[in-house]
């Protein structure tokens, strides 16, 4: 049995489950971070054609938005194609650590669960790609 | 620049406007070059050496169509002249001192690139109407990267305000002699090839104005006489004491051996 002060310290929620669950209402989401000896870091995405996903390339060190974005237009975008370019504060990317990678360690035992069509969808665009020619012969 | 006899005055005028915006990217170009390596932050060193390295690619485009029209090849015509044949205004020629002044110059000369280039896109010379549409995305970033910066530290801290106020009192009287006019400035205006340096300096005060004032930064008070001398000549082939120690750096492999494949 808990004494009352520790139960003081937990958090109290509409839902009983979650009172129930004794959690330390005192526990920080965020981590505490040393201030920066330098400017802090962007995460760079870019955008090789409209539509297509943003790919995470890197990052760059930047005093404000607008600076991370110039610095990552030359860093990431002057090389190849490129339409578009986001810069993400790399404070604001959420995550948790490798301790917790055994989460998604059952994930190919569950087959059930993928999406199957994502990937025959790429072998069909694939195959029209490498016969892009027959194709339009068979059109004509 | 040879002077050829079967030169009309009208392909003299063209020529001159070519070496004077090829010379003026080449020289500035291998000035802000200097900072390879050296440049305040890792990222800002690669950019900044990529908007130089931009700057020497449009001296090759105007110097292959000073080529195309019976000069020399751009490597040749980039690396033979002696001083008196350059015709770069002041601006470019001067070391790059602190980033500070460094940054100013990048804000005020590709601002003037930037507007010039629009303007030539009408151009009735092809060549260069084309040349001036190719680069037009790139100075586009040029100038938002100046524009970015100017206001970032014209109103960062105290510090970076009167570093930024005192790189501007410096550059700006060096900066009009951008705008020099040569010879054959109505030559060019009555043929469409370029709408002349008063109007390109009138569209540019408007927006370094703009952009000044927005970042807290105040442009000087010119005094007219003492400004001739110091920025005025460039055009004329008349430097300052800055371009022939350059020249003599720039040029010193390729006179080792000029036939040398890269």
């Amino acid at each position: 049995m808990k004494s009352d002060s520790q139960k003081n310290s937990t958090i109290k929620s509409l839902d009983p489950r979650v009172t129930r669950a004794d959690i330390p209402n005192d526990e920080k989401l965020t981590i505490e971070t040393p201030p920066l000896d330098q400017w802090q870091t962007y995460e760079v995405f870019h955008q090789i054609k409209k539509g297509d996903h943003h790919t995470h390339v890197g990052s760059v060190h930047a005093a404000n938005p607008e600076l991370a974005f110039l610095m990552a237009k030359e860093q990431y975008g002057r090389r190849g194609k490129c339409v578009n370019i986001w810069v993400v504060k790399t404070a604001d990317v959420f995550t948790v650590d490798y301790d917790y990678a055994d989460m998604y360690e059952n994930n190919s035992e569950k087959m059930y669960k993928e999406a199957g069509g994502y990937k025959v969808m790429e072998k069909i665009n694939k195959y029209k790609k490498e016969h892009k020619k027959e194709i339009e012969e068979l059109k004509k | 620049m040879s002077e050829g006899i079967l030169d009309t005055e009208h392909s003299k005028a063209i020529k001159n406007l070519l070496f004077r915006m090829a010379d003026d990217e080449l020289i500035l170009g291998h000035r802000n070059s200097e900072w390879t390596g050296l440049g305040p932050i890792l990222e800002e060193d690669i950019a900044f050496s990529s908007m130089a390295q931009d700057k020497l690619g449009h001296a090759q485009a105007l110097y292959n169509i000073l080529n195309s029209m019976g000069e020399k090849d751009a490597d040749t015509l980039a690396f033979t002249r002696n001083e008196k044949n350059f015709y770069c205004c002041h601006f470019v020629e001067y070391p790059i001192r602190d980033y500070d002044f460094s940054l100013m110059r990048h804000f005020l000369f590709d601002t003037s690139e930037a507007i010039r280039f629009d303007m030539l896109t009408k151009s009735s010379l092809e060549p260069l109407a084309n040349l001036a549409k190719k680069v037009r995305g790139e100075l586009k970033y040029h100038t938002m990267h100046a524009n970015i910066w100017i206001n970032q530290l014209g109103k960062a801290t105290d510090e970076s305000n009167i570093r930024m106020q005192a790189a501007l009192n410096e550059c700006y009287p060096l900066a009009l002699g951008i705008f020099e006019k040569s010879d054959y400035e109505n030559i060019l205006i009555e043929a469409g090839v370029f709408d002349g340096e008063e109007l390109l300096q009138k569209v540019w005060t408007d927006i370094v104005s703009e952009i000044l004032e927005k970042a807290n930064l105040k442009i000087p008070v010119i005094n007219e006489s003492g400004l001739s001398t110091l920025s005025f000549g460039g055009r004329k082939g008349y430097h300052t004491e800055y371009l022939q120690p350059l020249l003599d750096e720039m040029t010193e492999v390729y006179s080792i051996d000029p036939s040398a494949e890269w």
